[in-house]
């Protein structure tokens, strides 16, 4: 579970990182609560995916729809189903997805 | 050098209360005439991210201020972690305690963490909302945490704790009478002592 | 009366008690409860100061000069990069003989940007004509912010000072806590002493100047004045220590010798691992290893002679250089306990600097039986290995 983290001398020199670099930082499991799409209610308006602030909607440019949430990446926040306009979006506990 | 002091590692994630079950149980354990310490572990303040927070209680006066690597007793405030912290990091299997805010069973929670050491289990989150209204786990953990150690008297850390809660809610006694209802309830509803 | 209160709290409690005519500050991490819990005793009426909001930490220390030159009784509090941002108001304020009271919260200095403790941020600042008190727990921590008032404002001194905490490690552990009683506290500290050319020009209207341009003329000998005020402060900290320990019955000198008098290897280490270390003394002590441990609780004025003294019967000793100095040699406090022990006429203890615990790094009961252990080797041979060796650091 722990990274093994770079001596001093594998570094690279002044704290300088790379870009793109939180891409390799999950931060699925601070995530408490999931959202859950309900596709019958989902208009695809793409509000879930403006307002998150994460980029964890994925939506489909070619074919205009909803695609999926990334959870690697989704904290739980919820505000993608606060913003949902049609109610298409449910804020699902964990532990209750883990008995599903 | 240190066995004198009892040392407690609190598991929860960023706004849960972690921090705040170390700073009432020390509190507490102050009170009957303990010397302690609470401290967090602090990083980036980070809503939903997994944190920890520490207790030293002892005896005699505490000098130690280094990190607490094995602790006696490891809390768990929120199920979700395991799998996603080690939470029996540093637990000596023969002598040290976990104990997981969860409805399963002491058995069922030590198959779950394919742990062998000692394993007991409280429905806290269950508990509080009962009796608080609301699903905040550290209370009731705090009267779990008494009743499997030993280390502070029901009796006193029921009377300290309303003592403290009458001064902060003056005008919400519901409030004090559930965060001890709730301490009680887990108690004598931990299981696997 | 026993109470559990974090490092910030203490100071807060603290500063409530010495109740101060101005406080000016802005918050920075790890310290900002301190001077926050202060402002909420302000706001409940629990003390007459005057609490200034300021912009910055330069604002705070330059409104802490202007009251103390008015003759106010004045505190602050900071850390880190706040403390470097009073950069030159710091000096200004030793210039002046102006005896303001800071709580520091040790923390790094940036880059890399970090929160938790180093020392780099108090020993940076310590030529600026600032007496500096380092505290092992949250008790010292609050004794020595009460002692700091009478020794700053004590008229043979008039130097502004700071009593330090570790960040996190002190700050925010909550502790048990004798706490003094307001009264107590109060009488202790006492007024502030008028300072004559002020407050009696104030008083008749006659107009003064304060911080005049001094060139090659008389710069030289205001700087004498200053430096006449941390030679006095050698006199007044024991003196004042002495006073705390007769009314309160916890007594405090330049530093605590630890099991010294027959050790052959000892610590010498500033702060809250001064308390992990005695354990570990206590441990290697069972075990018939002769070793001991100073805590040095004064960096300004620097105790070089007692230092010696004390340290003379020792064959060898480790450093615990929680900064940086950046000297390409060693951290900072190893040169000048090196500068202490060379005038000892005779065979002296071989030294050797330990830096750790940099950005907050926890430094554990083994990392300081290592450091002790390394330490009695060169006692053994009686020859200095090295002069420094990182502790805690991925090699």
């Amino acid at each position: 579970m722990e990274e093994k983290k770079a001596a001093w001398k594998e570094l690279p020199e002044g704290d300088v990182l790379e870009g793109g670099s939180s891409l390799k930082f999950k931060t699925g499991n601070w995530r408490t609560d999931r959202p859950v799409h309900i596709p019958e209610k989902c208009i695809h308006c793409f509000i879930c995916w403006i307002a998150c602030p994460d980029g964890a909607v994925k939506v489909n440019a070619e074919t205009g729809k909803f695609e999926e949430f990334n959870y690697d990446y989704c904290k739980g926040c919820g505000i993608c189903a606060h913003e949902c306009p049609k109610d298409a979006i449910k804020m699902v506990n964990e532990q209750e997805v883990d008995k599903k | 050098m240190d066995n004198r002091i009892f040392e407690i590692r609190w598991h929860g994630r960023g706004g849960q209360g972690a921090k705040t079950a170390a700073l009432l149980f020390g509190d507490a354990a102050l009170s009957t005439g303990k010397y302690i310490q609470a401290f967090p572990e602090y990083g980036p303040e980070r809503m939903g991210a997994p944190v920890q927070s520490f207790n030293r209680i002892s005896s005699e006066p505490i000098r130690l201020h280094s990190g607490i690597e094995n602790p006696d007793v490891v809390l768990v405030l929120d199920v979700t972690l395991i799998g996603q912290v080690d939470v029996t990091k540093g637990l000596d299997e023969g002598k040290g305690v976990l104990i997981v805010n969860t409805p399963l069973t002491a058995e069922e929670m030590k198959k779950k963490l394919g742990y062998d050491g000692k394993v007991c289990t409280v429905d806290a989150s269950a508990i509080a909302t009962d009796t608080i209204g609301k699903n905040i786990p550290n209370t009731p953990m705090i009267g779990a945490l008494v009743k499997v150690t030993g280390i502070l008297g029901i009796d006193e850390l029921l009377e300290d704790t309303k003592i403290k809660l009458e001064k902060k809610f003056r005008n919400r006694p519901e409030i004090v009478e559930g965060n001890l209802k709730a301490i009680e309830r887990a108690y004598n509803e931990v299981k696997g002592v | 009366m026993k109470a559990a209160k974090t490092g910030n709290e203490a100071f807060a409690e603290a500063m409530r008690q010495i109740n101060p005519d101005v406080v000016a500050a802005y918050p920075i991490t790890p310290a900002t409860e301190v001077v926050q819990i202060f402002s909420q005793f302000v706001a409940d009426g629990l003390v007459k100061t005057e609490f200034v909001a300021v912009e910055s930490e330069h604002s705070a220390m330059s409104a802490c000069i202007g009251a103390s030159a008015a003759g106010a009784r004045a505190m602050t509090g900071t850390s880190s990069q706040g403390l470097a941002l009073m950069w030159e108001m710091l000096y200004i304020a030793g210039g002046l003989r102006l005896p303001i009271v800071m709580a520091v919260v040790n923390r790094a200095l940036s880059s890399p940007i970090n929160i938790h403790c180093d020392h780099s941020d108090s020993i940076g600042a310590r030529d600026s004509g600032w007496i500096q008190l380092f505290s092992e727990n949250v008790q010292e921590a609050y004794d020595n912010i009460i002692q700091a008032v009478r020794i700053a404002e004590h008229p043979d001194v008039n130097l502004p000072i700071m009593a330090t905490t570790d960040g996190f490690i002190l700050s925010h552990c909550l502790e048990t806590l004798d706490m003094l009683s307001d009264e107590d506290v109060r009488s202790f500290v006492g007024d502030i002493p008028e300072r004559s050319t002020l407050v009696k020009s104030l008083r008749e209207g006659k107009p003064i100047t304060l911080g005049a341009l001094d060139l090659q003329d008389y710069y030289f000998e205001h700087k004498r004045q200053s430096a006449e005020g941390m030679f006095n402060a050698m006199k007044v900290i024991p003196e004042i220590g002495k006073e705390f320990a007769k009314t309160f019955g916890r007594e405090y000198g330049f530093f605590e010798a630890y099991k010294l008098a027959d050790a052959d290897a000892a610590i010498l280490v500033m702060g809250s691992t001064s308390g992990t270390a005695k354990d570990v003394v206590d441990t290697m002590r069972a075990e018939g290893k002769k070793v001991g441990l100073v805590k040095l609780r004064v960096y300004r004025p620097f105790p070089a002679q007692m230092l010696a003294q004390a340290l003379s019967g020792i064959k060898a000793l480790g450093i615990m250089d929680r900064a940086e100095g950046m000297s390409a040699v060693s951290g900072p406090v190893y040169p000048e306990i090196c500068a202490a022990l060379y005038d000892l006429p005779g065979k002296k203890p071989v030294v050797q600097d330990y830096i750790y615990g940099l950005g907050g790094r926890d430094v554990s009961l083994n990392d300081i039986r290592y450091i002790f252990d390394e330490v009695l080797k060169s006692a053994q041979t009686g020859k200095k290995a090295y002069t420094l060796k990182y502790v805690g650091v991925r090699e």
